[in-house]
């Protein structure tokens, strides 16, 4: 059994085997149920929300739409997707306080991103017209309010730390005073972590709470977590009280299941998710796409996303307008391959792609293919480039030669060249209206 | 206390909830049957033990009541604990005297990598080791500052540039010092960082090459440290940090209550590495060594 595949591989599977047959048995929704159980617990979704949902899941399955599809575990997939998607909810806005004081706590155990995350809340605020100012109340974590002030001045917003006091909610206290002689309107107190949810953790955060009465409780949830992550959840919320929850470090490649059980558990809402370390990484929760990730399924938007961030639009533009005049060069297709690179690994992106990621697992992509199309466009004259059609036998050799390629190798990039220009003439049609269009990225000829 | 009562009450949580789906289990005719099989895989999954691990114990079992027709508690609880015992490797760690070692630490954000450099220098110390550590998080606000804050607590010197530099001349440094000094342990604390930001990887990659190449006689033991509250992620974790830096031992930090601490035997059986260290407590004292017999005696109920 493959690790971490994604579910809809693993339904295929089991599709794979059904097919043929005239119907779908009570065995064969049995079989899904067990693939979607074991996708939902690989990304680390609480054992209990992985039961029920299967259960209503199984429910739907056995509806007439799945056994009389074609394609049942694509249907299956869905249905999970919109189960999934339909318990993490919308996303829902900060609380901001009638009084025009806010005060957002941030708490939850050690290393999960709490003094990092405060700073790019601070940092979101800020660009949202707001004044916030950051207060440090950890007193256990040597440097912690140090960071804090570091942080601070590098989103460009006021803050309260003292080293020496020794009580939190005092520090709370202080904090506050400060804010509102500094005139701010949104306090964040990022609190001290502790290993464990444990009895000091919880009087101390208690006290705190006591003291300045916050708008927003928010827990800080590692996208790493385990099962536990529901019981923590459940501590806080018992203790202190609980509004929502922020997601941290989902930039590496952890499902974040606990996003999930959390969610359907104490049915607090997600408020926002962290996705890097620079202090602009936090970003608005999207169902759709956690959805998908917990899955194992790629991410297509980010792909897309990502790829308009290293599109550069001035070159799309000129790509188009040679596109139009049917004057598209090896020079422009060699500019294209640097775009495409310029994006992150092939491996990285084709990951996003729904279906392609787990299969990846073991492929290596031909990044170097690549890279030997563009020595070989390199190794070309400027006059070749522009003209194509100089390429004969001779000056190919010379290519070969010079980019350490093989003629066979040359001849493949013309080839893949001409393709391109013959897709290009009937893409070229739709842009005569005028309408701006940004050229599409033929990714499937790249010489891989 | 004893080690066996830390590692005990480190895994509290996860000893009283799996006694009670055994307890639950085996309440009927005191035998398992083939449902009961299914639910055991479904509380070690719970656990954090991953599914192919539980999966492969829970084949043990049954290939154990099909040969002996022994489906007692007893024999069940044994052969659980002998098939969890062949997943799990534990090593132990020793810095010899007069002679350079290195520790160098990397893992995730938020893992525990500085606080592990500080209660490991207090126990080489207490061993009467020279001890040293390196400031190689440059990156994260104020790190330099928290391992200087523990070089004072644990008297220990901290070879650290400003934050923002390049952490392999830190290293580089470090070693120089270290040879100067006569150390005999140099503890190398790296930045967290996704395992998979590339360019970060590579730069551990850069850092353990100055390793290799300016102390070439030195023991070195690259150490992951995983956070026990993670999931299955840490799988992927400690493949990804294995490739970049040879990954010698694990440190399973954070592993006192809150943590189902399965996520050992996932990790041990898909990687093969060898665990050294458990973080049982806050304190600089909390530090054991990674002992795979009390660890799952810990973990499984009594028989």
């Amino acid at each position: 059994m493959a690790l971490f595949e994604s579910l809809s591989s693993r339904l295929s599977r089991v599709a794979d085997a059904m097919r043929g047959k005239s119907r779908v048995t009570e065995k064969d929704i049995k079989d899904m149920m067990r693939e979607i159980r074991l996708a939902l617990l690989e990304a680390d979704v609480n054992y209990q929300v992985v039961k029920d949902l299967a259960d209503e899941i199984g429910e739907k399955a056995r509806g007439a739409e799945v056994m009389e599809s074609l394609t049942p575990g694509q249907q299956v997939v869905k249905i999970v997707h919109e189960a999934l998607v339909s318990i993490l909810g919308t996303e829902e806005k900060l609380a901001v306080s009638p009084s025009g004081f806010t005060v957002i706590m941030l708490y939850g155990l050690q290393g999960t991103g709490k003094t990092t995350t405060a700073a790019k809340l601070a940092l979101h605020l800020k660009d949202r017209g707001k004044k916030p100012i950051l207060v440090s109340v950890d007193v256990h974590r040597p440097a912690a309010q140090e960071q804090l002030k570091i942080l601070a001045g590098q989103v460009g917003v006021e803050y309260y730390i003292e080293p020496q006091e020794k009580n939190a909610a005092r520090l709370a206290l202080a904090g506050r005073e400060r804010a509102r002689y500094m005139m701010c309107d949104t306090m964040i107190v990022d609190t001290a972590g502790r290993m464990t949810v444990d009895q000091d953790l919880m009087d101390e955060l208690r006290a705190i709470n006591k003291a300045v009465l916050p708008d927003e409780r928010l827990l800080i949830v590692d996208a790493m977590i385990g099962q536990e992550a529901v019981e923590i959840a459940r501590s806080f919320d018992a203790e202190i009280g609980l509004d929502g929850f922020i997601m941290t470090k989902l930039d590496g490649d952890a499902r974040g299941g606990a996003a999930l059980s959390i969610r359907r558990m104490t049915g607090k809402p997600i408020k926002m998710i962290g996705t890097g370390e620079k202090v602009g990484d936090l970003e608005i929760f999207h169902p759709d796409r956690l959805a998908s990730r917990i899955l194992g399924m790629g991410d297509v938007l980010t792909l897309i996303e990502k790829a308009s961030e290293a599109l550069d639009e001035k070159q799309a533009q000129k790509t188009l307008e040679r596109l139009k005049k049917n004057t598209f060069t090896m020079q422009d297709m060699l500019e294209q391959l640097e775009q495409i690179q310029g994006m992150g690994s092939m491996k990285e992106m084709l990951s996003m792609v729904p279906g392609l990621g787990s299969k990846l697992g073991n492929v290596d992509v031909d990044e170097k293919g690549l890279l030997k199309t563009r020595a070989i466009i390199q190794s070309m004259t400027v006059r070749e480039r522009e003209n194509p059609k100089l390429l004969n036998a001779s000056r190919r050799r010379r290519i070969a030669a010079g980019s350490g390629a093989e003629v066979s190798d040359v001849n493949r990039v013309v080839r893949q060249y001409d393709d391109m220009v013959k897709m290009m003439k009937q893409f070229g049609m739709f842009g005569q209206g005028g309408k701006r269009r940004r050229p599409r990225m033929p990714f499937g000829n790249m010489g891989f | 206390m004893s080690l066996f009562d830390r590692f005990k009450n480190g895994l509290t949580k996860t000893r009283d909830f799996m006694t009670a789906s055994f307890n639950r289990m085996a309440a009927g005719f005191g035998v398992f049957d083939d449902d009961m099989l299914d639910e055991l895989e479904m509380t070690l999954i719970q656990a954090d033990c991953g599914i192919a691990a539980s999966t492969e114990a829970v084949e043990a079992i049954r290939e154990h009541i099909r040969r002996t027709g022994d489906a007692s508690r007893e024999g069940v609880l044994r052969v659980l604990h002998e098939s969890l015992a062949s997943m799990l490797h534990e090593k132990k760690l020793e810095v010899e005297k007069d002679q350079l070692t290195i520790y160098l630490m990397v893992g995730v954000n938020g893992t525990g990598k500085t606080t592990t450099s500080a209660k490991l220098a207090q126990r080489a110390k207490k061993e009467g080791r020279r001890v040293m550590m390196a400031a190689a998080d440059t990156f994260r606000a104020a790190a330099v500052e928290q391992l200087k804050v523990w070089g004072e607590r644990t008297q220990t010197a901290v070879i650290a540039h400003e934050t923002g530099s390049d952490p392999a001349a830190v290293v580089f440094d470090a070693i120089g010092a270290a040879k100067a000094r006569h150390t005999e342990l140099l503890l190398v604390d790296t930045a967290g960082r996704l395992h998979t930001k590339k360019n970060l990887m590579e730069e551990l990659a850069k850092i353990r090459r100055v390793i290799d190449r300016e102390a070439p006689d030195a023991h070195v033991e690259t150490l992951l440290v995983i956070d026990a509250t993670t999931g299955q992620n840490a799988i992927i974790q400690a493949r990804a940090f294995h490739e970049a830096t040879r990954v010698t031992g694990i440190a399973l930090t954070k592993l006192d209550g809150s943590a189902k601490g399965g996520v050992a035997v996932a990790m041990a059986r898909e990687t093969g590495l060898p665990l050294c260290l458990a973080g049982l407590g806050e304190g600089a004292d909390d530090l054991s060594d990674f002992d795979r017999d009390l660890f799952l005696q810990a973990l499984l109920p009594e028989a």
